[in-house]
């Protein structure tokens, strides 16, 4: 066990001085990239946001069925098969259908080629569960139909999401996803997230309808109340332009009124949809329509037919801006909540990573005298191999770009009190063995090998615990579970590597005198 | 070496042991445990004032004044520093922080919210399982890998050892209604796996007696091997401590819970590898032909 070859001792210290080379490079500023790692702060350290949003599909999944209905009626029209008594009881379409179409009916829906009702092999399921009850049928979303509606819209929101956090201009943010209806987004070094937040919380869904002047439109009518909640006006429920069309928005001063606007511009589509509704339109009032509150309602003057406009409605340029950003970024097919909030201030994280570091270098400095106290010499290698393996913890972590939070700051500190007890369990040993054995390099020998396996069993059962930790923690706790794992690996290497070797060293040559340890 | 008759207390250890146990049980059960906004939902809140005049029971007062629900207010290390808990979460309103700072800034000068965590129910009773479900998972890995490492009675002892320290370990937490949140499931983790780490350096030591003597009754030998043992029992407890009393004085507040219970677990730990583990194998009857039995199957 004491036997090194030359080539093992110059691995480990190679080794061992890549790794704190990388713990320096957190220190120092080098410009080759490869040389200058950083270990990330998490959070809690370097200040910022954490926003777990939970999408609420419910609005969605009413719109898909609604819009199935439609499908429906049209298709089975074409067939000349006779429908009828639609309805919708909460999101279960209803329908029935004539004695003898009953089977033909169901072929249709139940059909692994069916048009209506699509089948997806991969899940041996149809987008729809057909349920009959003689002549009345009934169409509920599957589960994987449901699975499938889901994803899509969580797809859809992340990339709006993505979109609105970049337009604000934080640094790195982080957006994933999290299960099939939240999103998680972390916003590191930001001061203030109430701006991100009042613009995540938006759908902003934007329309244009004609306000009704009287109440027997063909598409029916719909009460809105105005942004400010002044007042209420009928509307038309026929959607003469919607947001997808926009290509662009900014905020802008309106020469005349000396107002702040919005002002935007329409793809080609929305241009001649918008020229041909507003030359139909000329006296009427056009509102505009944000997440069902009218922001504004100009009268049209003339046909509009250049495919550009201007939205009007008390802005300061603040909230101009925030409404052009939030049109130009597109709206999301369901609102955001926000279930999860967690916040930390840039000065908090700083002052946590001076507690972190102060009470590292306390805790750091009694372990060691400690040592010195209880073995002497050994206690010097003891120490030694403490600290490479701090070097060498933080080393890994900045080479592997792990982030640290505070309670992983807290990992490392333990790690440095219970990374000594390999060295102690050996050394004990070494004491016990000296008393049967004159031999001091027999019986150095015989303490590192009988104390080994005691020594794995003890690590094991503390990586067992960290693992399970990494898997079931989040966020900061999951920075002390990567701590606390990493620093048993570095700690194991401290002991049977470098303090192994010092430890040799010192016995071969002190092997003649009295009561080595 | 040190020659402590630590056999002569087994039994009235065990008493001490099982009345704090019972005692941590009733808490547990009748008043239980102070769970903060990770695992009850609601708003935490960590502010710094301008204005030194400021006491707790003005901001109680500003706070109350919002219909926030159940609102409480503590002092938080420096002076100037509170944290303000209280039941209202609201997800659909995104201004909702901001009213609050705007109506406090208001009433008792500027406020700097220093950290904000505001948690809603569906996510707490998530954390709260996924917390739950961890130590339980915890607890199982070790049963697992001290079972195939060691003949069932030491399973058994190891377990029962480490569910006694996590019982009292969260039974004072309740009696001082200390706030349970999840960098105390953390510590409770970490004090499973230190607590083991402990039995297992001492029944290691058991099973080679086990082979070594041929004719020394079980309780005998388990004190024999707590004394072999002893001296780094105590170094390690000792640097562990140390690393944690650092954390616990200059780690800053937000770590005072986490490392307070470390050092609960970690004292509670070594003693139940001392005094519950080794009982366990006595009153199991452990004897050489345990051992030799399992290494002929």
């Amino acid at each position: 066990m004491l036997y090194f070859s030359k080539l093992r001792i110059i691995s480990v210290i190679v080794f061992t001085v890549i790794f704190s080379y990388f713990a320096f490079s957190n220190f120092v500023k080098f410009d080759d990239k490869f040389f200058s790692k950083n270990i990330n702060l998490g959070l809690d350290l370097q200040g910022g946001s954490y926003l777990l949003l939970e999408i609420d599909n419910r609005p969605v999944i009413t719109q898909k069925v609604q819009a199935k209905i439609i499908e429906l009626k049209r298709y089975f029209k074409e067939k000349k098969i006779t429908l009828k008594n639609f309805s919708l009881k909460g999101d279960t379409i209803l329908f029935e259908t004539t004695d003898n179409e009953i089977e033909n009916v169901k072929n249709i829906l139940n059909d692994k080629e069916s048009d209506v009702n699509t089948y997806y092999p991969t899940y041996k399921s149809h987008e729809f569960d057909v349920l009959e009850d003689g002549n009345l049928f009934s169409l509920n979303y599957s589960r994987y139909g449901l699975v499938l509606l889901k994803n899509s819209s969580l797809d859809q929101a992340i990339e709006i999401v993505r979109r609105r956090v970049d337009e604000v201009g934080t640094n790195e943010p982080n957006i994933l996803k999290r299960g099939n209806d939240r999103i998680l987004v972390e916003l590191p070094g930001l001061d203030d997230p109430n701006r991100i937040k009042s613009l995540l919380g938006k759908t902003a869904n934007l329309t244009f309808q004609f306000i009704s002047q009287n109440n027997e439109e063909s598409f029916g009518t719909e009460k809105l109340s105005f942004e400010d909640g002044s007042r209420d006006a009928i509307v038309s429920k026929r959607i003469i332009l919607s947001g997808d069309n926009l290509v662009d928005a900014k905020p802008t001063m309106n020469s005349q009124t000396n107002e702040t606007v919005v002002s935007f511009s329409l793809d080609r589509v929305g241009a001649k949809k918008f020229g041909k509704a507003t030359s139909t339109g000329v006296g009427k009032q056009l509102a505009i329509v944000l997440d069902g509150k009218i922001i504004s309602a100009p009268s049209v003057r003339e046909p509009i037919i250049g495919g550009s406009g201007q939205i009007s409605g008390d802005f300061t340029f603040q909230s101009a801006t925030d409404l052009a950003l939030l049109l130009r970024s597109g709206a999301l097919p369901a609102p955001l909540n926000i279930i999860e909030e967690r916040t930390v201030g840039p000065d908090l994280g700083q002052d946590s990573i001076d507690a972190g570091i102060l009470s590292l270098f306390i805790g750091f400095l009694l372990v060691i005298l400690f040592m010195i106290y209880k073995y002497r010499a050994f206690g010097l290698i003891a120490n030694l191999a403490l600290v490479s393996n701090l070097f060498l913890l933080i080393g890994i972590l900045t080479l592997f770009e792990a982030t640290l939070t505070l309670p992983g700051i807290a990992g490392i500190i333990l790690t440095v009190g219970m990374a000594v007890d390999a060295n102690v369990l050996i050394f004990e040993r070494i004491k016990e063995e000296t008393k049967n054995e004159k031999n001091p390099i027999i019986a150095f020998d015989a303490g590192y090998t009988k104390s080994r396996t005691t020594i794995l069993d003890a690590n094991i059962t503390t990586l067992i615990a960290a693992f399970i930790l990494f898997f079931m923690g989040s966020g900061p706790v999951k920075g002390f579970s990567v701590t606390l794992g990493v620093g048993i690996l570095t700690t194991l290497f401290s002991v049977y590597f470098i303090a192994r070797l010092l430890t040799s060293l010192y016995v071969v040559k002190n092997k003649d005198k009295e009561q080595l340890l | 070496m040190s020659n402590i008759s630590f056999n002569k207390f087994y039994r009235k250890f065990n008493i001490l042991s099982l009345v704090l146990i019972v005692i941590s049980l009733v808490f547990l059960i009748f008043k239980g445990l102070n769970y903060g906004v990770d695992f009850k939902g609601g708003t935490l809140i960590e502010l710094r004032t301008t204005d030194k005049t400021n006491n707790i029971s003005l901001i109680r007062d500003s706070f109350n004044q919002m219909n926030l629900g159940d609102v409480s207010v503590k002092k938080f290390g420096n002076e100037t520093d509170y944290i303000v808990k209280f039941e209202k979460q609201n997800s659909n309103d995104p201004e909702f922080i901001k009213n609050i700072q705007n109506k406090l800034s208001s009433s008792i000068g500027d406020v700097d919210f220093r950290r904000v965590e505001n948690v809603g129910p569906k996510v707490s009773s998530e954390l709260l399982k996924s917390g739950i479900i961890a130590i339980t998972l915890s607890l199982a890995a070790m049963l697992l890998y001290i079972w195939i490492r060691f003949e069932w009675q030491f399973s058994l002892g190891a377990i029962l050892a480490i569910f006694h320290d996590v019982i009292i370990t969260l039974g004072i937490f309740s009696i001082f209604s200390l706030e349970i949140n999840l960098s105390i499931v953390a510590a409770v983790l970490t004090i499973v796996g230190y607590s083991m780490n402990d039995t297992v350096v001492i029944f290691d030591r058991v099973r080679e007696n086990l082979r070594k003597y041929s004719d020394i009754k079980i309780f005998e030998l388990t004190n024999i091997s707590i004394n072999e043992t002893l001296s780094r029992t105590i170094i390690t407890s000792v640097t562990t401590l140390l690393a944690l009393f650092s954390i616990y004085l200059f780690g800053g507040e937000i770590l005072k819970g986490f490392s307070l219970a470390m050092i609960l677990g970690v004292i509670f730990g070594t003693y139940s590898s001392i005094y519950i583990a080794n009982p366990i194998l006595v009153a199991l009857n452990v004897s050489q032909r345990t051992i030799v039995k399992e290494e002929k199957d």
